[in-house]
């Protein structure tokens, strides 16, 4: 983390950027938030470990309206969001100076806390300076640990690769987590029956309550007006004329971001319900990778994506008709 | 508010007699917006008519919903009524209540259900419509046409006459397409080649017609009146400008073993080639995959021979872009692969062909200089079976379901003109039926039966078992007598089914032009508009539609240049006002509109904008009124919902949406 604050502070100084956009530490031992550095003195509140799992590419389109460039950590997931938003003109690659951040796994409080970890006053071994093996707990009720591994993200077990899609230069040793298959979760839904699917997303769905957390979060939904939010169409309204209905707004979310996007795993991440919402989004990336080849949203920035281009090779409408 | 005029029609018994239509029009009046309702026996009638322009005078209606048939039926007929009665076109909206409803149904009251649902999704469409205005666009006058066949040629002829210009694009070397293949031509007898002849001489003489052969459609963009294709002219690795045809390369060539597609296979040719003595172009091409000097790069004889200097190993393909109004397809088509049917054993005797192959064996350019032999052995044929339907009227998915339509009548010629030739030779036919609707076409099938003593045995071949002496043991079964028959054969002929030509696939794509399930272009209406194509500004010329033969297809080919030069003629198209428009302070300017418009009509433009006092310079889809065809793509992939079509907006098609499911 110093050598990143180091060189932060360096490129600060030279006027190579006018800002960093990084982390800074939250209320508590485990939140670290996104955050703003204009300069060196304000740098000594900036953080950088297991805990900050925030995407920090959807903040680079706000940062590409400022002046100057804007220093942006980016993890490895992180730059697929960000070749993406290249992609489609959201971002402006000459205002960013990418520093790729080393990655090990990020964190999730609320597995620490499945545990049955409370009370933490704080948190060692989350600095990911090491292997990132241990994590040592300071608790009111004494020293806790818990294995690095169980308690990461979800998406840090399906891990797209330690190597940075777009930067500038990196910082930091990357580790590569997956420890599981992608679409394991997908496919065990896609064998329910109906009535089975319908009640397992009835269940989940229904701990919803429209916080609008992954929208704010994912870097897909970077709309400058959502269709939720306009009185232009009847979307919004829809969405809220009763408990069904107020479930068509993960699935309209889902369609919107079909094909755009990374599988960055922020939907879920920030939910406060724990609803998995990058199911939805895990199963258009199949059902893309199966009918039209492996494509994932991000690799690169011209690239044509297939739900927006033609090809034909292009599976035949029957044969999506028939997949059910 | 609109005031919205409702007019439900009987269509005769179409559809009163499933649909209670005074029950309709009464739920009509029901409806927010609906001032006026009623219903009428005809309403596409003038009576009909008349009642709609007395409602739109009397009730100072805004908006009209007619209950009847599909919009592609008579859209256009109301949309000119209330035209005429001074409405805005585009404020009448059709309910087809007959083709989604009354055809369909059989319960009056489950059809009176769903007639009312649709009614009332056209009226809550209109009361969300605006007034239109149709622009214009121009026409481009020159035509393309895709296929040098007959049907090409002679559709190219046709336009080129009436004084437009016309352009051949054709895949091979030379144009002239099956029918130079064929020997003699039903019902006449006469030589295909030397009807054909005259006319490929005319086509590449006319001075409005240019031939691109050797040459495919790369890419087709914009609509009818002005489309731009890209034509990829393949390189000949021979100059046309400096050859004359002198045909020394091709004697000269060391290379003679690529299978000539002319011959079907059935003899090589040498690697610089022409198809036939009577191409046109009278230009060789090499086929660099055979040629030595392409191979190993030793060889380079032609060049060395040629006086003309013509050989260019260097050539390489030419894209050309070129403007056209109209398209016509004519790409003919090919014989089935017969893979799926190896009981005929088709695969493992030489003396097993198609008659198409039989075509060129009769043919004195054929590979046996026009002698019927065995191409086992070369031997004089004692008996000679023809079968029938191989592949056609098939109700398994190895075969075609359709009727190729051509079979029975060249079966008949060559059973009768090999017994006229070799008359010691026995003719058997198996079949199915006989069809011969045509004119002097049964007085033709009757001459080989009565007077060529061809035999006709209906009934099926199961199997074709080659034999240790190389005959063949033909096992078939005679229906009329109800028996099996066992019957040695020399020769076998397999009357194979014929389907469109492969490449069609991709060039219907190309046109958005329709296909059906067996691959043949779809026609705008099957009895009323039967050689164009849904797509506007593509025609349709012979086998690329349906099975047919010569004749036929010359009519064809006639009938699509006739509509290709009714749009050449005209200098303006009128536009279809229902065209996209972006709401600059929703766009993204992410691009997505732009990668899936079909027609190029969205660019971006950096473009200042005030929102709600932020004022900013942005990057916005601007979208070009007269290339945008209305299809909507964009607004469904449009994430921001920025991007909507006019006339069938968003929040129409969910006010539709809301209607039928209230």
């Amino acid at each position: 983390m110093q050598e990143l604050i180091n060189r932060a502070k360096e490129l600060l100084a030279d006027g190579t950027v006018a800002r960093v956009l990084g982390w800074k530490a939250g209320d508590l031992p485990y939140n670290p938030e996104p955050a703003y550095f204009e300069t060196a003195e304000a740098m000594e509140d900036f953080v950088y470990n297991g805990f900050c799992g925030a995407n920090l590419s959807k903040y680079m389109i706000e940062a590409s309206r400022l002046e100057g460039k804007t220093l942006v950590c980016l993890k490895p997931c992180d730059t697929y969001s960000f070749n993406q938003l290249i992609k489609e003109h959201r971002v402006d690659r000459e205002k960013a100076y990418i520093v790729g951040v080393g990655c090990k796994g990020k964190l999730d409080i609320e597995k620490v806390k499945k545990q049955g970890i409370k009370g933490i006053e704080s948190i060692g071994g989350a600095e990911i300076a090491d292997e990132a093996e241990t994590l040592t707990i300071q608790t009111i009720y004494g020293e806790k640990t818990c294995a690095y591994a169980d308690v990461m993200l979800e998406r840090c077990h399906v891990c797209k690769g330690k190597d940075h899609m777009v930067y500038d230069e990196i910082i930091g040793e990357s580790k590569e987590t997956k420890d599981a298959e992608r679409f394991d979760e997908v496919a065990r839904i896609e064998a329910m029956s109906p009535q089975e699917k319908f009640a397992f997303f009835q269940k989940e769905l229904s701990k919803c309550i429209r916080c609008n957390a992954c929208r704010n979060a994912c870097p897909a939904c970077s709309c400058r007006k959502c269709v939720f939010d306009s009185n232009k169409f009847d979307s919004s309204q829809k969405a809220n004329v009763d408990t069904f209905e107020e479930k068509m707004f993960h699935i309209i979310r889902a369609f919107h971001v079909a094909g755009r996007c990374t599988d960055c795993g922020e939907c879920s991440r920030v939910c406060p319900q724990g609803i998995p919402l990058h199911l939805f989004n895990r199963k258009f990336i199949k059902d893309i990778d199966e009918l039209y080849g492996e494509y994932q949203a991000g690799e690169d920035t011209d690239s044509k994506a297939p739900l927006t281009n033609y090809t034909f090779e292009d599976a035949e409408p029957s044969i999506v008709g028939k997949r059910g | 508010m609109q005031r919205i005029g409702v007019f439900v029609c009987h269509c005769g018994s179409n559809i009163a007699a499933t649909v209670d239509v005074k029950k309709v029009a009464e739920m009509a009046l029901m409806e927010p917006g609906v001032v006026h309702s009623e219903d009428y026996q005809y309403m596409c009638s003038e009576a009909g008519q008349a009642k709609i322009a007395a409602a739109i005078h009397e009730k100072g209606l805004t908006g009209v919903v007619v209950c009847s048939c599909s919009p592609r039926m008579h859209e256009t007929t109301f949309r000119k009524a209330a035209e005429r009665a001074g409405l805005n076109p585009y404020m009448v909206e059709i309910a087809n209540i007959r083709e989604h409803c009354s055809w369909i149904h059989k319960d009056i009251e489950e059809g009176t259900k769903k007639a009312v649902i649709l009614m009332r999704a056209a009226v809550a469409k209109v009361n969300l419509n605006a007034p239109l205005q149709a622009g214009e666009s121009r026409v481009t006058k020159r035509a393309l046409v895709i296929g040098g066949g007959i049907a090409g040629i002679q559709t190219a002829l046709d336009i080129a006459d009436a004084g437009y210009e016309v352009d051949i694009v054709e895949k091979t070397p030379s144009i002239g397409g099956r029918m130079s293949q064929l020997d003699k031509t039903f019902p006449t007898l006469d030589c295909s080649a030397c009807i054909l002849t005259p006319k490929m001489v005319e086509a590449s003489a006319h001075e409005k017609i240019k031939i691109y052969t050797y040459s495919e459609v790369e890419k087709v963009s914009g609509f009818v009146g002005d489309f731009m294709v890209d034509i990829r002219k393949k390189a000949r690795s021979v100059d046309m400008d400096k050859c004359t045809g002198c045909g020394v390369c091709q004697e000269k060539c060391p290379s003679k073993k690529a299978p000539s597609e002319f011959n079907r296979g059935l003899n090589t040719r040498s690697a610089i080639y022409t198809p036939f003595a009577q191409a046109i172009p009278n230009v060789p091409v090499i086929d660099r995959e055979a040629c030595i000097k392409f191979k190993t790069g030793k060889c380079g004889l032609c060049s060395k021979v040629c006086q003309a200097g013509a050989i260019d190993y260097d050539q390489q393909d030419e894209i050309i872009t070129e403007k056209y109004g109209a398209i016509v397809v004519a790409t003919g088509f090919d014989t089935i692969n017969l893979d799926k049917y190896d009981e005929y054993a088709y695969s493992q005797s030489k003396d097993v062909i198609t008659s198409l192959e039989l075509e060129r064996v009769m043919n004195a350019a054929g590979p046996t200089h026009g002698h019927l032999e065995r191409l086992s052995d070369g031997k004089a044929p004692k008996e000679i079976v023809f079968i029938q339907c191989v592949g056609s009227r098939c109700s398994d998915d190895r075969g075609k379901p359709y009727c190729s339509k051509i079979c029975c009548m060249y079966t008949a010629k060559h059973a009768m003109l090999i017994r006229d030739k070799y008359p010691d030779v026995n003719v058997t036919v198996f079949y199915i039926d006989v069809r011969t609707p045509g004119k002097n076409f049964d007085e033709f099938y009757r001459r080989a039966v009565e007077q060529y003593g061809v035999n006709y045995i209906k009934g099926q071949v199961g199997k074709v078992i080659p034999q240790p002496d190389g005959k063949l043991l033909v096992q078939g079964s005679d229906l009329l007598d109800n028996r099996q028959i066992l019957k040695e054969a020399d020769m076998v002929v397999l009357a194979t089914a014929i389907e469109p030509n492969p490449d069609v696939r991709k060039i219907a794509t190309m046109l958005t032009a329709s296909i059906d399930t067996n691959n043949f272009l779809t026609e705008a209406h099957a009895k009323l508009r039967p050689v164009e194509s849904p797509t506007a500004g593509i025609f349709l010329s012979g086998v690329c539609q349906g099975p047919k033969d010569i004749p036929e297809t010359v009519a064809q080919a006639g009938a699509a240049a006739v509509k290709a030069i009714g749009l050449l003629a005209k200098d303006k198209l009128l536009t279809n006002p229902c065209t996209a428009q972006s709401d600059i302070l929703l766009c993204n300017g992410c691009s997505t509109c732009e990668n899936v418009c079909p027609y190029g009509a969205i660019t971006y433009e950096d473009k200042e904008v005030n929102d709600h006092g932020i004022r900013e310079t942005r990057r916005v889809a601007v979208v070009n009124n007269a290339l945008c065809q209305g299809c909507g793509a964009c607004t469904v992939a449009c994430p921001s919902g920025a991007m909507d079509l006019q006339g069938f907006s968003n929040r129409q098609i969910i006010a539709e949406v809301d209607a039928i499911c209230r």
